[in-house]
């Protein structure tokens, strides 16, 4: 058993420290939300100049072939920094799917400006209908002459407003909420029959809502085939999320912690308040678990899809309960500051509450785990 | 025992619906109903129609124009208005300073201010916070010093709730800085327009504007609004947060805001089903829902204590913990129980004159706004750990 990075690993959390430190202190954020594109394009073309866009891709795609640890690593730090940039987006789900599914000719045409960060990709995959269940698509691809023509509506696309490519998913067969019938293509969202409606989430990021209506799309792998990648796509998704929870997690602990100790009220730091020293307490302690998870299901995107993906619900409902529990108590112990938009503190507790909405909330990730069947 | 209503306060309950059924502007209803932001003329709009019906200052005696009501009246009327989606009446004037001037203020302050306040004449604010006080209230800083017939004024004030409506704020001022911090504290009233009141928004963590920062600067203060006795201003302090405490279980609202929550869990579809119909979401209403039954029954035998001539004390303390946490429960279910559209940040779908189509269903836009709106609860009118403190000290001994 051995919890420490190898050199590798110490090297690229190294690099997206840094860059975290330097380029994303709480005003630097405030500028970089300001952009045009609500990121920041320069430190989004750094990001790829230094190579991190291709760390977890396979070799035969230009990539470093990182695994769970190394999203781990990467997204831990941009927790840190609350960073805005489309690396989930893009890289991780967009990008991941494409690198599951995807011929070697449609990896070829897309991915490598993937990496260099030049095409945003997105993933279209939750419908308005579904709640967080990927399975539960309405929308519909058919056959027309040598492609195929989707009709359908999906809800909060990450960065879908800035995506040069979208990937969707669409039922080629099977009922609503089949595994079978589900198939994925290739969108480009600038052709006629595609809406996409972009709009700030409350957590500071870009999403949009995509409409389609007889969109041609590129099929991307087995048609009706595509539930088993997507799933590990979605669960490559919810390490990232949930490393990103854990840094978002420390700062808050850090702020709260330093705010303890500096506030002073009747006289005395209001950290000498025991109920106070208790509180935070907890919420260390969620931080700790929520640590653990992470790293347990970072360990697991390796395993058999059964294993893998109890642990990754597993990790995602427990991040989801102490993120919101972190918030919560932070906000609560900065009083009156920590409801305010000038405090960072607020800005972190929003990211944790609102991680939870994406890929799935505790609630959804608890009765998937509690339905999952135990592997052997 | 007989837990249920007399006949008389059945029939005034009857009363007070049927004047909401026609004194309660529909667009204002509407806008409650659906979380969205209300004007400065909203709230005038609802005070002059409440006003024009005797029933804008619950709490004044009649002889000032106040409805004499007692407890279980006023208990009920806040209920009736939560569930008619009335918006909240702003309590500085009505329910917070005029309490003060007509317990310690003078003739001419009480002919004065009390009509303005009844016809909206006057829109007040709060001074009491400072940046560094928070709940201790007693450390302000602000300084008032004698100069003639005036007070000249220095200070700054903070968390002033709808500040920038106000056209005058009650300030806590330290008159004597030699004395016990309690000991040199007086009770101001001062005019927003005039010079050296500076206002400066503080925009809150929802994107929202509702408290503001007041900056006073050589603020020169008639000594006439001088409320009670130089460096007695604590009493009235003390006398004001009694009332700021009035209705702090918020039982009408939660009950106002449980009923949304169950309207949006029946439309709210998951995997094509109603979301009340998912049994971990059922689960969590039901227990909220138990809860506010507890926190209701608590709430009346207060209210039944109080109005059998009893003086609400440290029992306050213990509806405003469990009041805000049952609140916050319940925006924190509405919150996920849009799911993904939690995430939209529609700001401009709060406001009046927005015609485009909401983004996800046409509840969705306030409800994560709203939760993190909520945690301001346990935090303001003296935080939850505050109140168990009087709880520990007053109930247990402690």
């Amino acid at each position: 058993m051995d919890f420490t990075l190898n050199d590798e690993q110490r090297m690229l959390e190294e690099t997206a420290g840094r860059l975290v430190r330097d380029r994303y202190g709480f005003e630097q954020r405030r500028r970089h939300a300001a952009e045009p594109k609500g990121y920041g394009a320069a430190i989004w073309a750094m990001m790829a100049e230094l190579g991190l866009p291709a760390v977890p891709f396979p070799e035969r795609d230009g990539g470093f072939a990182g695994g769970g640890v190394e999203l781990l690593v990467l997204h831990r730090q941009f927790g840190r920094g609350l960073t805005l940039e489309p690396y989930l987006a893009s890289v991780v789900l967009g990008g991941g799917l494409l690198s599951r599914l995807g011929g070697e000719a449609q990896r070829d045409a897309v991915l490598p400006q993937a990496i260099a960060g030049e095409t945003i990709l997105a993933l279209a995959y939750a419908e308005p209908a579904a709640g967080y269940d990927p399975f539960w698509i309405g929308t519909r691809a058919e056959r027309a002459g040598d492609g195929w023509r989707i009709s359908g509506a999906k809800s909060v696309v990450l960065h879908g407003d800035g995506a040069g490519r979208l990937l969707v998913t669409a039922r080629t067969g099977g009922g609503t909420g089949d595994r079978d019938g589900i198939s994925v293509f290739l969108v480009d969202p600038t052709q006629a029959g595609v809406g996409v409606r972009g709009y700030a989430t409350i957590d500071g990021l870009r999403a949009a809502e995509v409409t389609l209506v007889g969109a041609a799309g590129e099929l991307v792998g087995p048609e009706g085939g595509a539930a088993e990648a997507l799933e590990a796509t979605l669960a490559a998704g919810c390490v990232a999320l949930c490393a990103e929870a854990v840094g978002a997690m420390e700062q808050a602990c850090e702020l709260t912690l330093d705010y303890l100790k500096t506030r002073q009220q009747f006289g005395a730091p209001i950290g000498r308040n025991q109920v106070l020293q208790h509180r935070m307490v907890d919420m260390r302690i969620a931080l700790e678990q929520a640590r653990s998870m992470a790293i347990l299901a970072a360990c697991s995107l390796e395993l058999s899809p059964a294993e893998r993906e109890r642990r990754v619900s597993a990790a995602k409902a427990l991040i989801g309960t102490a993120g919101r529990l972190v918030a919560e108590e932070a906000i609560q112990m900065h009083g009156g500051m920590g409801m305010t938009e000038e405090a960072a503190i607020s800005h972190y507790a929003k990211r944790l509450v609102m991680i939870d909405h994406w890929l799935g909330d505790s609630d959804y990730h608890t009765a998937r785990f509690a339905e999952l069947p135990e592997a052997a | 025992m007989d837990i249920t209503y007399t006949a008389e306060e059945q029939a005034f309950r009857a009363e007070v619906r049927d004047f909401l059924r026609d004194g309660l502007p529909g667009d204002i209803s509407d806008k409650v109903r659906g979380g969205r932001r209300l004007t400065r003329d909203d709230h005038l709009r609802w005070h002059a129609a409440l006003n024009a019906r005797g029933w804008l200052a619950v709490h004044w005696p009649k002889e000032h124009g106040g409805t004499g009501w007692g407890p279980v009246r006023r208990h009920i009327f806040d209920e009736e208005c939560a569930a008619a989606g009335a918006p909240q009446i702003i309590p500085f004037g009505v329910n917070m300073v005029a309490p003060v001037i007509i317990k310690f203020g003078t003739e001419e302050q009480k002919r004065h201010y009390l009509p303005r306040i009844l016809d909206g004449t006057d829109w007040w604010c709060q001074g009491y916070s400072e940046p560094g006080a928070g709940s201790d209230l007693a450390s302000v800083k602000t300084r008032a010093v004698r100069d003639g017939d005036h007070y000249v004024v220095n200070g700054q004030k903070t968390w002033t709730t709808l500040g920038q409506h106000a056209n005058m704020i009650f300030c806590l001022v330290r008159t004597d800085a030699s004395v016990k911090p309690q000991e040199g504290i007086s009770f101001l009233l001062i005019d927003m327009d005039a010079p050296g009141v500076t206002v400066r928004p503080i925009v809150t963590l929802d994107g929202e504007h509702e408290v503001n920062e007041v900056f006073l600067d050589e603020v020169r203060v008639p000594v006439e609004n001088l409320v009670g006795q130089e460096n007695k201003g604590w009493t009235c302090a003390k006398y004001l947060l009694t009332y700021e405490r009035t209705g702090i279980a918020g039982v009408g609202m939660a009950k106002a805001a449980l009923r949304h929550l169950k309207a949006v869990a029946r439309r709210q579809e998951r995997c094509g089903r109603p979301l009340i119909e998912d049994p971990i979401f059922r689960r969590r209403l039901a227990e909220v829902e138990i809860d506010l039954m507890a926190l209701e029954m608590t709430n009346l035998r207060v209210v039944a204590a109080v109005q059998g001539g009893g003086v609400p004390g440290a029992e306050s303390s213990i509806l405003k913990v469990r009041g805000t946490e049952i609140r916050q429960a319940i925006t924190d279910l509405l919150r996920r129980a849009a799911g993904p559209y939690a995430l939209p940040f529609q700001h401009e779908a709060l406001g009046s004159g927005f015609n485009e189509e909401p983004v996800g269903p046409d509840y969705a836009a306030p409800l994560a706004p709203q939760y993190f709106n909520r945690r301001k609860l346990s935090i303001y009118g003296g935080s939850n750990e505050i109140q168990k403190n009087i709880v520990a000290k007053m109930i247990l001994g402690l």
